[in-house]
């Protein structure tokens, strides 16, 4: 038998409801792999307790039958959602000790529904990077590992990666503003899902950009995909942006027929210096897609190339706001003061010395943009764009196309510490097949499709409609078939 | 449009982020490489364009205008690093 930790939600669910396993011994193999997975850098805070208090709770439950689908079920939450009583600080100095009096929508309606949270997950900080180097805590390591180097799991929700792919928890939520579930789920063989704007509540996530914020599952299978944000989706009245639509049940919706779905091949993702391997794994997806009966045809996205320009206008405007309260007043980290400092001292230096470089270069390229003079040239700019890359979509779809096929990553995951370090555009490439998801508030999947050649996963994004992810997780579940994507890392932990 | 090192600076207090005077040319240079690529947004087209408002077409929901929580001054305070007699505590703000 495997281990009990490397089960899928799914394979867990059931043993569960037959009797088979409890959760105390799922929990308790999942935090013997957390306490032996320390290298990998993904838990940052453990909660080792109140899992096993929230399993022996989940077992009393399912005895007494009808438990919901996640009942039990061990999950890693990532850093970004607050946890009541448990430190939830984004990766940043600036919330250090932060314990929040109330818990996150999403991770609310998973501890009701059962779910047992091993800890908090490493990630970049306020969800700020590619790579999970700009953490507080130090980077998540990948699992997955061709030679001597240390390579990244991606990010921003790299801890979350990392500790799905190596069996640390059975799955975990992620949050994605411009491809941070899609990204590191692709560098990690796994498979994340950034849902539709609106379909996840954002209350009590820690805002980044908050027209492009949203929660999403990490799972090990499309299916885990499905029953993870079951459960994560729904309305909440305390976010307005947050859809009053019925959530369906979207492990239902899983058939297995893909036959007669058309699939869109948008020529702008065809990128100049793309990886040969990259060219061939998406026409090989393409080809498993309509094999399984999917007519698969070419669309023309005109804007794409301009998403990752107009991202990095709106989304440190956003950011530079919303990190406004970051201010050494209501929670969190305070700079120690001179004799004679006033308040706005106070603010300088508490945020000079609580934001890493990162977040303090989007902070302030926000502050920029959206200063006086320049809110026309670029932040007005740039939501216009934002409207002609959604409208791109529009067409695609008014045309019958009913998901889209593109890579995931323009490459495999890369070392830590080899990118980015001269010149921050570099890292931000990474989110180029990605970041137009979020722009045009889309569901989107990475699907872990095969390995390069020095035997790295690689993933591709299939794309919906909005407020469609039954039928984006039905195609995805057809190219996980197809992909037949059973590799794990080798454990060197 | 160049960033310079005046710019970088008065940014940076709009910020509220302290930079040091050594540290504003490498600041500025940044500024600039993240700037140079967002002008690539000038070759677009935007002509009777209106900017997004709202990703998803919804109308913000209204609810009644009245208290739905409150009266837990102790744990708002909970995590401020300075709270006094039920205040959050701060420098001196008036001169």
């Amino acid at each position: 038998m495997t281990d009990l930790n490397a089960l899928t939600i799914a394979e867990a669910r059931d043993a569960l409801a037959r009797g088979d396993l409890t959760s105390v011994e799922l929990t308790e193999a999942c935090l013997g792999a957390v306490e032996a997975g320390g290298a990998l850098g993904a838990f940052v805070h453990k909660t080792p307790e109140l899992a096993l208090e929230r399993a022996r709770a989940a077992d009393a439950r399912l005895k007494a039958g009808a438990a919901p689908a996640l009942c039990g079920i061990p999950l890693g939450i990532k850093d970004l959602f607050c946890t009541e009583g448990v430190a939830s600080q984004a990766a940043s100095r600036i919330l250090d000790g932060f314990r929040p009096e109330y818990e996150s929508t999403v991770s609310a309606q998973l501890r009701d529904a059962g779910a047992v949270m091993l800890g908090k997950l490493n990630m970049d900080e306020f969800a700020m990077g590619s790579s999970n180097e700009t953490s507080v805590y130090g980077p998540a390591v990948n699992p997955w590992k061709v030679d001597e180097r240390k390579l990244t799991p991606g990010g921003s929700s790299g801890g979350s990666a990392a500790a799905v792919a190596a069996d640390l928890c059975l799955a975990a939520t992620g949050t994605d503003t411009g491809g941070s579930i899609r990204q590191p789920a692709a560098f990690t063989g796994i498979v994340g899902l950034k849902p539709t704007y609106g379909r996840c509540s954002r209350w009590g996530i820690v805002a980044f950009a908050s027209s492009l914020d949203q929660a999403g599952p990490m799972t090990k299978t499309v299916r885990d995909a499905a029953i993870l944000l079951q459960a994560m989706a729904g309305h909440d009245p305390k976010d307005s942006t947050s859809a009053d639509l019925p959530v369906p049940d979207f492990e239902a919706m899983l058939s297995g027929d893909i036959r007669g779905r058309k699939i869109g091949i948008p020529r702008e993702y065809r990128m100049e210096g793309m990886p040969q391997e990259i060219e061939d794994l998406w026409a090989k997806g393409a080809e498993m897609l309509r094999d399984a009966g999917a007519e698969i045809v070419d669309i023309s996205l005109p804007h794409t190339k301009y998403a990752l320009p107009a991202y990095y206008v709106i989304a440190p405007a956003e950011a530079s706001s919303n990190l406004a309260r970051y201010d050494g007043v209501r929670y969190g980290y305070r700079a120690k003061l001179e004799q004679g400092d006033g308040i706005v001292d106070m603010y300088e230096k508490t945020r000079a010395e609580g934001f890493g470089a990162e977040v303090k270069r989007r902070v302030m390229v926000g502050t920029y943009v959206l200063s006086a003079g320049f809110y026309d040239a670029y932040y007005n700019r740039a939501r216009k764009v934002r409207t002609l890359i959604k409208r791109d979509f529009e067409q695609a779809f008014d045309q019958g196309v009913d998901a889209i096929l593109t890579p995931a990553t323009p490459s495999a995951a890369f070392g830590l510490g080899e990118m980015g370090q001269a010149d921050p555009v570099e890292m931000y490439l990474n989110d180029i097949f990605t970041v137009t998801v979020n722009l045009a508030g889309l569901p989107g999947i990475s699907v872990p499709a095969g390995l390069d050649r020095k035997g790295l996963p690689l993933g591709l994004q299939l794309i919906g409609k909005p407020w469609e992810e039954g039928p984006l997780l039905d195609v995805a579940e057809a190219l996980e078939r197809a992909a037949g994507f059973v590799a794990k890392p080798e454990k060197w932990w | 449009m160049s960033i310079d090192t005046r710019t970088a600076a008065h940014v940076a207090h709009l910020a509220r982020i302290r930079v040091e005077q050594d540290e504003l040319p490498a600041l500025a240079e940044e500024f600039n490489r993240i700037l140079g690529f967002i002008e690539e947004l000038n070759e677009v087209d935007v002509e009777g364009v209106e900017p997004m408002v709202s990703v998803t077409p919804m109308r913000l929901k209204r609810r009644d205008d009245t208290v739905t929580d409150g009266g837990m001054p102790e744990r708002v305070l909970s995590n401020a690093p300075d709270a006094r007699e039920g205040f959050f505590a701060v420098p001196k703000v008036v001169e």
